[in-house]
């Protein structure tokens, strides 16, 4: 086996190969994500989409080493091997930021006790490498790179909107330089203008080497930033391709009804006799 | 709009005509002026961000404003009954029977220690004095009609034995128990997955086709109402910032707010991908048999 020595800059982002993850034990196991495999390369942008159970939360779950996937399971990051870490290893790994993530709600996910600046500093506080003057610095040029106006940072959440919360949740999460962002819903409970400018934030991210895994229960809201779209149905990978093909060309009767229920501005590419079809398709009466 | 005009839609059900309100605590103006006239079978859209005032102008509607918050000026005319002169007796009276809606999140609207079924069928009792046999009834018929399937398990279901989409479709079953003549869908859809959306608007849809029923739909996002409304309200601060017929706002919006709202899809929704929007759905007329 080619050893983990390949964590260098061409070492995609996130291999994740046979992923099986089980849920409760004995009898009462269920299966909740089955043989799913992909690769994200450096600097790509993936979209996962899925419905409430679909089992997409769960791979992210798995790549940040919070949910223990079956024997056989793999999952790298940047050429490292996340399965099978003992408590330790993992605490080590996750401190050394090559993955972050962003979840739906800033609120949540961020101290309310610090003020925002702190808590974009804490990870790099937690690597102890740098020194206050240099991770001053580097919190300054963060809030500057999700155009943040660094006077905020003595801010606490509360006293921050939605989006300039997830700002400041997405500025955490760079700050480290990660190879791989994985973004849960990070726009799903923001109002109209504070979507757009988050999902300008993350395109404009696209340039950088980070690499994204997006995650939604909405296509829509994935599209404009991602390169390439998985589709995830009752813990399957079901169809992947290129986003654009997705949406024009949807194979699975899954996909196709969730290309025909995103909101559009036109009448969108099915009607609701289709959608009833697709329905019909998908969970024979009963 | 002449009030002869003969289309599709029937008679004025509801209309606010230069509507503000007040918040009297804070000596403080939350909704600015507006107006819109609800014909039976039509559909009419609010769009704006929280704090827009959209929601407060649907609880003057329903005549549920919060204490210190009250309609200031302006009139609305719900069927012809001026609501300033209604007590709350009317309004209670009114309150399904005439109007009632749907919110962002069912759960909370449910006792989640009864059976689902139980709390439906007491619409039907108290208010329309059925017997239990026959509210039983009434309320698998109702479910049927909601498309939820297998009404008699749900029947006897709890809350939280029910997805969000099944919740709200019980919602929407006990909303339109009593035959209103409006539905007012605040954000309905709001905490769905997209293809359970698509579900309850496609239901909304097909209520109102089958029995003309007048919605009032309002959402954050302006493409959940252009797949429903004939005419969209768009707000922000308490203001009307522009109104008119779906189809000129999408293609040839006036404010620049209406055009973030527009420009959110195009640059990052499915419209970068999808033809350009050659048509918008045209009211089926064959859909218009309550006529």
């Amino acid at each position: 086996m080619p050893e983990i020595t390949e964590t260098g800059e061409r070492a995609p982002a996130l291999a994740v190969a046979g992923l099986n993850v089980d849920f409760g034990r004995g009898r009462s196991r269920k299966r909740v994500i089955d043989e799913v495999s992909f690769e994200i390369a450096p600097g790509e942008a993936v979209g996962v989409i899925g419905e409430t159970g679909s089992g997409k939360s769960t791979i992210a779950r798995s790549v940040l080493g919070l949910v223990r996937p079956a024997a056989g399971s793999s999952v790298r990051v940047a050429g490292r091997e996340v399965t099978g870490l003992s408590a330790r290893e993992l605490r080590a790994h996750r401190r050394t930021g090559l993955v972050q993530y962003v979840f739906q709600d800033p609120q949540r996910s961020l101290d309310q006790d610090l003020t925002v600046g702190h808590s974009v500093a804490e990870p790099l506080l937690l690597q102890g490498v740098l020194g206050r003057a240099e991770i001053r610095d580097a919190v300054r040029r963060e809030f500057e790179e999700v155009q943040l106006d660094p006077a905020l940072a003595g801010r606490f959440p509360a006293e921050l909107s939605g989006g300039q919360r997830q700002r400041v949740a997405i500025a955490r999460a760079l700050i480290t330089k990660p190879r791989l962002l994985i973004l849960d819903e990070p726009v799903s409970a923001l109002d109209s203008a504070n979507r757009v400018k988050i999902l300008e934030l993350l395109a404009r991210l696209r340039s950088s080497q980070v690499a994204l895994l997006f995650i939604s229960h909405d296509l829509g809201s994935v599209a404009g930033v991602t390169e390439r779209t998985l589709v995830l149905y009752r813990g399957q990978l079901v169809e992947s391709g290129a986003t654009a093909q997705i949406v024009n060309a949807p194979e699975h009767p899954y996909t196709r009804l969730l290309v025909g229920s995103a909101p559009t501005l036109s009448a969108g590419s099915i009607d609701r006799v289709r959608r009833n079809e697709l329905r019909d398709e998908l969970h024979p009466a009963g | 709009m002449t009030s002869t005009s003969t289309g599709p839609l029937g008679d004025v059900v509801l209309e606010l005509n230069e509507v503000t309100i007040h918040d009297d605590l804070a000596d403080n103006e939350l909704v600015h002026g507006v107006s819109f006239t609800l014909r039976r079978g039509g559909v009419v859209g609010i769009v704006g961000e929280s704090g827009s005032g959209k929601s407060l102008t649907c609880r003057a509607v329903l005549g549920l404003l919060p204490q210190h918050i009250e309609v200031s000026g302006g009139t609305i005319e719900l069927l012809g009954h001026n609501a300033a002169a209604l007590t709350p007796k009317q309004w209670t009276g009114l309150r399904g029977t005439s109007i009632s809606a749907v919110f962002q999140d069912p759960a909370s609207y449910l006792n989640p220690s009864i059976r689902v079924g139980k709390q439906v069928q007491e619409v039907l009792r108290v208010k329309k004095g059925q017997s239990r046999a026959e509210a039983r009834r009434g309320t698998l018929e109702l479910f049927e009609a909601v498309h939820l399937r297998d009404p008699e398990a749900v029947y006897r279901q709890y809350p939280h034995e029910l997805s969000g989409g099944m919740l709200q479709r019980v919602l929407i079953a006990s909303a339109i128990a009593l035959e209103p003549d409006v539905l007012i869908a605040d954000e309905a859809t709001t905490a769905l997955d997209v293809t359970v959306q698509a579900e309850i608007l496609d239901l909304l849809a097909s209520l109102r086709a089958r029995t003309g029923l007048a919605l009032i739909v309002v959402s954050h996002d302006l493409a959940v109402v252009a797949q429903l409304c004939d005419e969209v309200l768009v707000m922000k601060d308490g203001a009307v910032l522009e109104q008119g017929a779906t189809r000129d706002i999408l293609y040839a919006p006036q404010h620049e707010y209406s055009r973030l709202l527009i420009a959110e899809h195009e640059q990052y929704g499915l419209e970068r991908y999808l033809d350009s929007p050659a048509a918008l759905p045209e009211l089926r007329e064959e859909e218009l048999d309550y006529a």
